[in-house]
């Protein structure tokens, strides 16, 4: 290992721009330059950049949680949390709890969020509890639990006894509908908070500064104690245990905390987008926010919070820009979706087989 | 010369990465002729078999400097698959067998004869019939030739672990042109009994004019079956002896040998007392893989450095990491008069001890984090040390003030050579490393140090350094050094006394200024001599 630093240290003369490309990684560089053609590209096709940029923020913010909630398990050492969905239906029935009773703006969000938390963590604890018995597969298995549990609920829905006539099937009156529309309750409350133009995007102040809020507080988090614990677990299980860590136990809270805050993004998300989407909805919602925090640079030995929040950036404008683009220069074809799925996907294998694990 | 050498070495050197393995080692084997070559743990013995064998860890360190001649033609040894053709053999210290197949098979494992059917007429070789009738036969002369009465066609997961050796050695003889076999401590695993009928089986095998390879350091076997011997020390070859004019006192002797000299050791304030206990072990066990420590009783003065030595696979290993939690222990550890919580690293670490293992980048260090992040992580995790208080009550976050300027005193303090505290430890050399570990470690401010094997894998100048900050650690703050180490010289060095291991159990405790005699004949598990303080 040193010996081949010091040969590529040798090879390279303009060792800066060199450090610059390992710190900076191939794929983000690629995705970068991709982004950079297709705003080039869209400007060329005179097609609205304001309003692309006006998106691309949008669902930044629409999104930031749930990568981040890839972060504390990736830090020690279980990976990425493919179980999303296990937090995201919490979210989604404190959602729905907050609708029954017709809460609208700021008080349904945080009602929403309430209702989720215990929740996301009695759940997110069985999760764990799971997730120990089958070390060193916590990723497939979490695949798979994230499916079992989407499918688990889809029974819910059908038979949880709501009452509110907005959200149940009108014929037969029992059940609640695939999507429920938030538009009288909290929909883009935090969007619309302190929401403003600048040179035509239009900036959504409240969620920006959700997530905000959230990455500083895990770039806290990780300077605490326990937080450093967890780090010193990911990095290496002996050392800390040799340091008095209760590894268990970190790798327990790490997949807690990645389940709240799924459970919170899943909160955001639906006020962002308008509407909860129940049923099969949350399937796929891991696969988008593993793919972006890969781009952002994280891996299976060593994540941060710049890593999450240069990934879900890039990932996010990515996506929101390589739709519009690719249709308007692709006449009538939908390739947009289908470059959407290489990429996201792609992405994913690309990164999981760069990372063999210990 | 009367015969010719099967196997002959010119002149051998090896380096890794700058660090000499093997100076000028020159050797040679006849048929029939048994040669043992023996020497402590690093003296380099594996390193001339990996050689020999042509394994892929020589070439991909940049190869070796000499010749290897076999019937006194120059040959390039470039791949064990190559060794092999030219009829050397190699029974391995961990047995290389599937346990679902067959004696037979795993006998004639890639080497399976075959007859042609009506598919491999038309498929190829590939899809030929096996054998088996000729294959068992085969295998049954194999074994006839150990003198091993098992049956061929048992599985090896069947058989005791004593036999496994065997039918590792019929699969070298099996091989139509066997003519060298290397035995790297065979007997390593082996009970007394099993060591006897392998030790039968090479002077059969010797006898049919195979030459044999035999590494161990079980001085009685090699007394008892070479016929000639090598010793090997520090990478050197010291002495190359015929078994009839020499004696076991004469080989251990040779095998420890004396080159660091203890020089002039600061004086202690106050000499350890042998009335001042500060650790107690009593019938303490460790079920550490490959490292077991039974019934292990020792007492230890304030103040003093105690050296556990011994070879490899005796225990010595186990006990630090015993008492440090690491791995599942058992009985009594009294410190200060207070028995210790075992199987808890946290309580060890309350108890004022730390430990700097001898499995640097496994368990010592977190690589791809700073050197500072790396020497202060422990004293944060365990001691809630560094961190600085917020508007939050109860919640504390990492003092990078403190951390950085701590960071830059130890490393100023302990010389560690580095760009700047923020580099990761992965790029530090093998030294530096060990003075992190060392760092993290004072930085608990223990009262008693658990040192591993701390000069392994560093070079020779960075060893001194390493040696010399233990002493200061001790005359300065009065530690108490626990330090572990497979050499014997290293701990002769800086010592006040010396447990020797063997097979889990203190075989004696001598003082530095012992004869080498004494530590050689002690840590192959002759008879104590006496016993000091």
């Amino acid at each position: 290992m040193e010996l081949q630093m010091t040969k590529g240290k040798r090879i390279s003369d303009p060792s800066h721009l060199r450090d610059f490309y390992e710190k900076f990684g191939l794929p983000r560089l690629i995705i970068s330059l991709f982004l950079l053609g297709l705003f080039i590209l869209a400007l060329i096709m005179k097609m609205d950049i304001t309003l692309l940029l006006s998106a691309s923020i949008d669902r930044i913010g629409m999104n930031g949680l749930l990568v981040l909630a890839m972060l504390p398990t990736l830090v020690t050492g279980v990976g990425l949390n493919f179980g999303l969905p296990v937090g995201f239906v919490c979210g989604l029935v404190g959602g729905v709890i907050s609708m029954e009773y017709n809460l609208t703006g700021f008080t349904g969000l945080f009602t929403a969020m309430l209702c989720a938390l215990p929740l996301a963590i009695i759940s997110g604890y069985l999760y764990a509890a799971l997730l120990d018995r089958v070390r060193g597969q916590e990723m497939m298995v979490g695949t798979y639990v994230g499916f079992a549990v989407v499918a688990g609920m889809c029974i819910f829905w059908l038979t949880a006894p709501f009452k509110n006539p907005a959200m149940i099937w009108a014929i037969g009156g029992k059940g609640l509908r695939v999507t429920l529309t938030l538009y009288e309750h909290y929909s883009k409350v935090l969007n619309n908070f302190l929401v403003f133009d600048l040179f035509g995007v239009t900036i959504p102040t409240g969620l920006l500064l959700f997530f905000a809020f959230f990455c500083w507080l895990a770039s806290l988090f990780f300077q605490t104690r326990t937080g450093l614990a967890m780090i010193a677990t990911g990095a290496n299980p002996m050392y800390a245990k040799s340091s008095g860590i209760n590894t268990r136990k970190m790798r327990y809270l790490s997949i807690v905390i990645s389940n709240v805050l799924a459970a919170l993004g899943a909160v955001v998300y639906a006020q962002s987008y308008g509407f909860l989407q129940l049923y099969t909805a949350p399937l796929y919602m891991a696969f988008p926010a593993v793919a972006a925090a890969l781009i952002g640079g994280a891996t299976l030995k060593k994540a941060t919070v710049s890593h999450i929040v240069i990934g879900t950036i890039l990932f996010q404008t990515l996506l929101t820009i390589a739709l519009p683009v690719t249709q308007t220069v692709l006449q009538g074809t939908d390739i947009s979706e289908i470059a959407r799925m290489i990429i996201s996907n792609g992405m994913i294998l690309y990164a999981l087989t760069r990372n063999e694990r210990g | 010369m009367p015969e010719s050498a099967v196997l002959e070495l010119k002149d051998i050197s090896k380096s890794y990465f700058g660090t000499t393995v093997l100076k000028g080692i020159n050797l040679s084997v006849k048929p029939g002729e048994i040669h043992a070559i023996v020497g402590e743990n690093g003296a380099g013995k594996s390193t001339l078999m990996n050689l020999i064998f042509g394994m892929p860890v020589i070439h991909d360190t940049g190869g070796f400097e000499g010749d290897i001649l076999m019937d006194g033609q120059i040959v390039k040894i470039t791949s064990p698959r190559q060794a092999m053709e030219l009829g050397i053999g190699m029974v391995h210290q961990e047995f290389m067998l599937i346990p679902g197949f067959t004696v037979t098979e795993n006998i004639k494992l890639n080497r399976e004869l075959t007859k042609p059917n009506l598919a491999s007429n038309i498929l190829g070789s590939s899809m030929e019939t096996l054998d088996y009738h000729t294959m068992r036969e085969d295998s049954r002369r194999a074994l006839d030739k150990l003198g091993l009465a098992i049956d061929e066609n048992t599985f090896v997961s069947r058989l005791p672990v004593g036999y496994m050796q065997f039918v590792e050695i019929a699969r070298e003889i099996d091989k139509k042109n066997a003519r060298l076999i290397v035995f790297d401590e065979p007997t390593a695993v082996l009970a007394e009994s099993e060591a006897d009928h392998l030790i039968t089986a090479m002077k059969l095998l010797a006898a049919q004019g195979i030459a044999i390879l035999f590494i161990t350091h079980r001085l009685d076997e090699v007394m008892d079956c070479s016929d000639t011997i090598s010793i090997l020390r520090d990478g050197e070859l010291v002495k190359y002896l015929s078994r009839n004019e020499t004696s076991v006192d004469e080989i251990a002797e040779l095998m420890v040998g004396r080159k660091l000299e203890r020089g002039h050791l600061p004086p202690r304030q106050v000499d350890p007392d042998d009335n001042d206990l500060i650790l107690e072990l009593e019938n303490f066990k460790v079920k550490m893989p490959g490292e077991q420590v039974r019934s292990f009783n020792l007492k230890v003065r304030r103040g003093e450095i105690l050296g556990l030595g011994g070879l490899a696979g005796q225990g010595k290993v186990g006990i630090a990491n015993g008492v440090m939690g690491l791995y599942p222990a058992d009985g009594q550890v009294i410190k200060d008069g207070h028995a210790l919580k075992l199987n808890d690293p946290k309580a060890a670490l309350d108890a004022k001890m730390a430990f700097v293992s001898e499995d640097r980048r496994g368990v010592g260090l977190l690589l791809d984090e700073s050197i500072a992040v790396n020497i202060v992580l422990t004293s944060i995790e365990a001691q809630q040390r560094f961190l600085r208080r917020t508007f939050l009550p109860g919640v504390r976050l990492l003092d990078q003030k403190a951390v950085r300027e701590y960071a830059a005193k130890i490393i100023k303090d302990l010389d560690i050579r580095c760009t700047d505290p923020n580099q990761p430890v992965r790029r530090l050399s093998g030294g530096n490393q060990q003075k992190v570990c060392l760092a993290r470690a004072f930085s608990l401010q223990p009262e008693i140090l658990w040192v591993s094997e701390p000069t392994r894998g560093i070079d020779i100048g960075a060893k001194q350094l390493v040696l010399d900050l233990l002493v200061h650690f001790n005359r300065e703050y009065g530690m108490t050094i626990i330090m572990t180490s497979s050499e014997l010289n290293e701990l002769r060095t800086i010592c006040d006394r010396i447990a020797l291991v063997y097979k889990g159990k203190v075989a004696g405790i001598l003082k530095p200024d012992a004869s080498d005699r004494d530590f050689g004949l002690m840590i192959a598990g002759k008879q104590p001599v006496k016993e000091v303080g």
